[in-house]
């Protein structure tokens, strides 16, 4: 791990975020939720306006001038989506409507080929419930490997579940989006293909916080959302190795994903096509290329750099507050923190953070089974963008432990 | 220090919430559990009825927020005495209240700290878990939810 990043100029990028100069009630916001969704660049603002009053049109279908325009800015952006992740080619990456999607998806067309299913006791709820589904539906196995008391993945358990070969796939996040836990995702790939399993991995945190290289680490799907990404919302992604797409069946039925249709039946098109039903999220994808392009531009090294300091900071200050607990500490983590107050209800103190004009989100983040297996009922959970502060994790941390004598 | 907070967790609330009175079961009482999925919060709430029809005796178990659990320890101790539709009358208006902060008629004074969440739209839900329970242990629902 580097600390020599390049310069990282923090009050520069804020500049770019319209938002970030919003207050709440007179007082400066300190976003802190950028985890459930990240605010956006000015950039994309502009491009996606740009594109709707001058591009608009569906694609894949007019022969005329703005349809050919619209076509061309929606395969740019899965180019650059391709490149993104180091993709092969273009042909492996399909637009969802965002991560959710993505597993719906992989467990219609992918799941039913598999005897059994591993996801972690840390998946968000969009990675395990589409599972449990298949299971229900289509009596595939499914398996939960354990986390250890530190938040990692226990390896052991997943070699030992491993161990039959009956397992197809698994399916595992790649940073927690509670304990900020950054999983070895070389590692499992290893174990996995030599036990005959296949490899996803859900990126929804990972992807904004690191460089992802799809071919470096050998999973074979990568699943992440475009509005964690400081692009718009309603647009997601899912790659997929090109032989192991072209050989799965398409998930939803309608138009654009066929070659061929009469009244008597379908002949299903190419990838990706044949996942993209329906009107896709056009101008979302424009947006999505030009977030990518701004933290691009910036650097995913610089942005990790930053944030691993950010992080460091954050586990100092609240490791040194009384009364604060701070679910995880693995030793490979992002900027993702959740935190219960001795005295307090997750609820009660992200009230009273709001009322400091701190952003942050309160429950079980889409994780229940999580927080059940560290027995805490829920928590606070900030987490961090490439705009956060080192003055905003401070905030976070007094108000704290305010709120913890204000309880008391 | 933390001035903003206000008018809604005034002292009031807080002590309900630490404290909360009538936080207990009754064996053999009319029940409904009701929970908030989004966040985990669960009450239990217990009436005792005469043979009239009157709450003689009510009481709740809450595992939640300070908002959540002052709002049943200060419901538990309205309702006594009321009848099954005065109950109702009682929670439907209390509910109205969290969530427009206009009063209702003969809403009691006891009540009025907890309906300030009608400030944090967010936790409407929290204060009104014991109310949606309530009504479903007075309908003969087992269930309720704040969804």
């Amino acid at each position: 791990m580097t600390h020599a990043a390049p310069p990282f100029d923090v009050t520069r990028i804020r500049e770019d975020f319209p938002i970030l100069s919003t207050r709440v009630r007179g007082l400066p916001l300190v976003f802190l939720d950028s985890g459930a969704s990240a605010q956006k660049p000015r950039v994309v603002l502009a491009a996606m306006t740009r594109f709707l009053e001058t591009s608009y049109a569906n694609v894949h279908r007019g022969a005329y001038h703005l349809s050919e325009v619209a076509t061309e800015a929606y395969e740019n952006a899965r180019a650059a989506v391709a490149r993104f992740l180091n993709a092969a080619t273009p042909r492996e990456i399909v637009f969802t409507a965002n991560a959710t999607a993505g597993f719906n998806l992989l467990a219609h067309s992918f799941g039913p080929s598999c005897r059994a299913v591993v996801v972690s006791e840390m998946e968000h709820h969009a990675n395990l419930v589409p599972w449990q589904m298949l299971r229900d539906r289509a009596g595939v196995e499914l398996r939960i490997c354990r986390v250890t008391d530190a938040g990692e993945l226990d390896l052991d358990h997943l070699a030992s579940l491993l161990a039959d070969g009956r397992v197809g796939l698994v399916s595992v996040t790649h940073m927690s989006n509670v304990l900020g836990t950054v999983t070895p995702a070389e590692r499992i790939v290893a174990m996995a293909h030599a036990a005959g399993a296949r490899v996803a991995l859900d990126g929804s945190q990972a992807a904004v916080h690191r460089r992802v290289d799809v071919q470096a680490l050998g999973c074979d799907f990568y699943v992440f959302t475009g509005h964690k990404l400081y692009g718009p919302n309603g647009i997601g992604v899912l790659y997929g190795r090109l032989e192991l797409l072209e050989a799965m069946p398409p998930f939803l039925g309608g138009g654009d994903m066929i070659s061929e249709v009469t009244l008597s039946g379908f002949v299903p098109a190419s990838v990706p096509a044949r996942f993209e039903a329906g009107t896709p999220p056009i101008a979302e994808a424009v947006g999505l290329h030009a977030a990518i392009d701004y933290v691009s531009a910036i650097g995913m090294g610089a942005i990790e750099a930053h944030e691993r300091r950010l992080t460091d900071h954050a586990m100092a200050r609240l490791s040194a507050l009384p009364g604060i607990r701070v679910l995880g500490a693995a030793q490979d983590r992002g900027g993702v923190f959740s935190v219960a107050v001795d005295t307090a209800h997750a609820h009660d103190v992200a009230t009273l953070l709001d009322r400091r004009g701190i952003a942050v989100r309160s429950g079980r983040h889409c994780a229940e089974p999580l927080h059940a297996r560290f027995g805490v009922e829920s928590t606070c959970r900030a987490s961090f963008g490439l705009y956060t502060t080192e003055a905003e994790v401070d905030a976070f941390a007094d108000a704290l432990a305010e709120a913890r004598e204000f309880f008391r | 220090m933390l001035a903003p907070l206000d008018s809604l967790y005034q002292e009031i609330v807080r002590e309900h919430g630490k404290h909360p009175r009538n936080h207990r079961r009754i064996e053999g009482a009319v029940h409904a559990r009701g929970d908030n999925p989004m966040c985990g919060d669960r009450v239990d709430v217990f009436l005792a009825l005469d043979e009239g029809g009157t709450v003689s005796d009510a009481a709740f178990l809450a595992k939640g927020c300070a908002i959540c659990v002052a709002s049943g320890s200060l419901m538990t101790e309205a309702l006594r005495g009321l009848d099954a539709a005065a109950a109702r009358a009682l929670s439907a208006g209390f509910r109205a209240w969290a969530r427009t902060g206009e009063r209702p008629e003969a809403m009691p004074d006891s009540l009025a700290p907890l309906a300030a969440v009608h400030e944090y739209p967010s936790r409407v839900k929290c204060a009104t878990l014991p109310w949606v329970t309530l009504e479903a242990a007075l309908d003969g629902r087992g269930r309720a939810s704040s969804e």
